[in-house]
């Protein structure tokens, strides 16, 4: 096949998005009781941009104490929240949801700045969602009785939240906007590497005069999280993140009264048919895996091509992927942004050494790659199986692992055969194959000719050990509420 | 000499249009004292009927239109009279509420848009239903909008009554 290529003569002028507009404080505290607070640890850690290695501000680490008084201050605010009329605590998440509309331009930039992602994605996917998101929850918090009849559904007092670095704002968001239309109070952490719109967030709902106490945002590591975990007063955790720390909680609330619901790994299996639509499935391929570098827990990460159109589906992903551009997040153009920390690029890095030692065969396009910051070009991975490390642990970052099969059966023993169970994806033109294929696939979210596309009225969450729980929809109101009959 | 009152002749709505009555007739609104307040179109079988074309026609694209931008839109309506609240508790008062009674009324109208603000992306997963048929089928009901609904209001607390009338009939993807 002879293949025009403009790419020699023709580059895409750059289109970064300014950064003059948004206002960053140079040090952030802890948003404790309606208030921000200098931390009782004293410490603070930098945040840093992927794309530049540059310190974009200081975050404060909360310690034990820091988390207790933020619980301290949950616990009194629920009290009046709880009681407050429902749709008064519906019209306060319906501003909160206004105000990111208005604001939604500088989340964006400061999404992309802090964690990496293409502003295309965080300009159009991320902040987006995350105010239909408040909007969706904030109807619900006067009908509770209609989406639970006869069970009167109560909040169950403090939810202490901890959140990943992948999708910053929208992961807030589908913790809090729930959370709080069911008359909890709620105790945040955001991931280390990405806290800055979570901070911009808590400045919002401070401006929007939501009662003091009713959302605590506390930033630091590993540790702050695990004071949140064992801290005795909390009723409830919500945890996305990876399915070692989520069995690490599991094992701390055991016995206690907590109830959780963890949202976790996941090595997510895109399936195409013979008789699917090619060149959208191609993109499908490149979508649910190359979206946001790769860092979704539900990413496709795992490509199933039928035999008989492998060649041409391989081909085609191939010259597609080596268009991707990877490069400034801030720009327009770019299609993979930053890996989000240096430790993220090295565990992605092990695993692309792992997949050529274990006999994969690699492919990656040539891409013009910043000494500065980290990345990682869309990788391929051919003549791999089901033993491999690669197709079997979640990598988190832009490497597909490619797979053949005859039948459907196969396939749907192949894709099943995981310890997770997030996602899946198929891709056929034939309706009965999808029903088939949706009833047959252990997976909680199973998409039908698209992939990766998100709804606050859509439920997500896992099967096996990609975790437990709903978040979004009508499902994801349960997470959050106790019922008495 | 007391000022004259500038009484406005109040036209319908049709269609995003305000025509005047197709009848060319009018008719007066008093208050319950029977001073005059405005001049009122009297609208003829014509003027119903180019109402239901025109709501007939734009029923099958806003029963299409995505249930998030219907609450939108809904919740855009709510934001719009708590900016013109004034507005219209001055003219509840003038058909006869008190200000308290205006107010309470006003609020009300508010919030009850924003209720169905929140119904439009929620009644339909409890409305709807897999069915687990004993036939080798996948079965499954929801539920559609019924079609061009007409309303007629109540004379106490017009605008009230409008309003509840209203909102669930275009947050199911009526017109």
């Amino acid at each position: 096949m002879t293949k025009i290529d403009l790419s020699k003569n023709w580059n895409f002028a750059s289109a970064a998005e300014s950064t003059k507009h948004i206002k960053l404080k140079k040090k952030y505290g802890l948003f404790i009781d309606g208030e921000f607070v200098k931390p009782q640890s004293k410490k603070y850690f930098g945040t840093i941009n992927p794309a530049t290695d540059e310190v974009i501000a200081k975050i404060a680490e909360a310690n034990e104490k820091d988390v207790d008084l933020a619980v301290r201050s949950a616990r009194k605010a629920f009290k009046s929240w709880s009681k407050l009329e429902p749709k008064e605590r519906g019209k306060y998440i319906f501003r909160i949801a206004r105000m990111i509309q208005e604001r939604a331009k500088e989340f964006a930039v400061i999404e992309s700045l802090d964690g990496g992602k293409p502003i295309r994605e965080s300009r159009d996917i991320d902040i987006p969602l995350a105010a239909n998101h408040f909007f969706y929850y904030a109807g619900w918090a006067d009908k509770l009785e209609y989406a639970f009849p006869n069970k009167k559904p109560q909040p169950l007092g403090v939810a202490g939240q901890i959140i990943p670095w992948n999708f910053p704002l929208l992961m807030a968001a589908w913790k809090i906007a729930p959370a709080l239309a069911c008359g909890n109070t709620v105790v945040l952490k955001p991931a280390e590497t990405t806290s800055l719109t979570a901070l911009k967030l808590a400045e919002l709902i401070k401006d929007s005069g939501l009662p003091k106490g009713v959302v605590n945002i506390v930033t630091g590591a590993g540790k702050t999280g695990e004071a949140i975990v064992n801290h005795s007063d909390i009723n409830k955790i919500a945890f996305t993140g990876s399915t070692a720390v989520g069995k690490m909680i599991q094992r701390s609330i055991a016995g206690t009264k907590k109830k959780s619901t963890l949202e976790l790994g996941g090595k997510g299996a895109n399936i195409i048919f013979e008789d699917a639509a090619i060149d959208q499935a191609v993109e499908g391929i490149v979508n649910a895996i190359f979206f946001n570098q790769g860092h979704v827990c539900c990413a496709g990460s795992r490509l199933f091509v039928q035999e008989s159109v492998a060649d041409t589906v391989i081909e085609k992903l191939k010259d597609r992927i080596s268009t991707l551009i990877v490069g400034n997040p801030l720009d327009k153009n770019t299609d993979i942004g930053a890996i989000n920390s240096a430790n993220q690029l090295k565990t992605i890095n092990k695993y692309i050494e792992i997949g050529k030692k274990e006999g994969g065969e690699i492919y990656q396009p040539k891409c013009k790659i910043s000494k500065k910051g980290n990345w990682c070009p869309p990788t391929l991975f051919l003549n791999v199986s089901q033993s491999h490390t690669i197709v079997q642990e979640e990598i988190f970052g832009p490497v597909l692992a490619i797979q053949t099969f005859r039948t459907i059966d196969e396939v749907i023993e192949k894709a099943n055969n995981t310890p997770y169970g997030l996602s899946a994806g198929v891709w056929t033109e034939k309706g009965s194959k999808i029903f088939k294929l949706t009833q047959k696939l252990n997976a909680g979210v199973v998409w039908a000719n698209t992939y990766n596309k998100f709804d606050p009225t859509s439920p997500f969450g896992g099967f096996k050990e990609s975790g437990f729980g709903r978040e979004g929809g009508l499902h994801g109101l349960k997470s959050y509420l106790k019922f008495k009959s | 000499m007391s000022r004259i009152d500038v009484l406005k002749t109040y036209k319908i709505f049709i269609g995003g249009k305000f025509p005047r009555t197709e009848s060319g007739r009018y008719f007066h609104v008093k208050n319950e004292d029977g001073d005059l307040l405005s001049n009122m179109c009297l609208s003829s079988r014509k003027d119903f009927r180019n109402a239901v074309v025109s709501a007939r026609k734009a029923q099958k694209g806003w029963e299409e239109t995505k249930a998030l931008n219907k609450g939108q839109i809904l919740y855009r309506i709510a934001e719009m009279l708590e900016g013109r609240k004034s507005q219209f508790i001055a003219e509840l008062m003038l058909t006869g509420s008190t200000k308290s009674e205006g107010k309470k009324e006003v609020e009300l109208s508010i919030d009850r848009l924003i209720y169905y603000a929140g119904w439009s992306d929620k009644f339909s997963p409890i409305l709807s239903s897999v069915n687990p048929v004993s036939s080798n089928h996948f079965n499954f009901s929801a539920p559609e909008a019924v079609g061009v609904v007409s309303v007629i209001a109540q004379n106490e607390a017009p605008l009230l009554g409008l309003v509840s009338m209203i909102a669930p009939i275009i947050v199911g993807g009526n017109t």
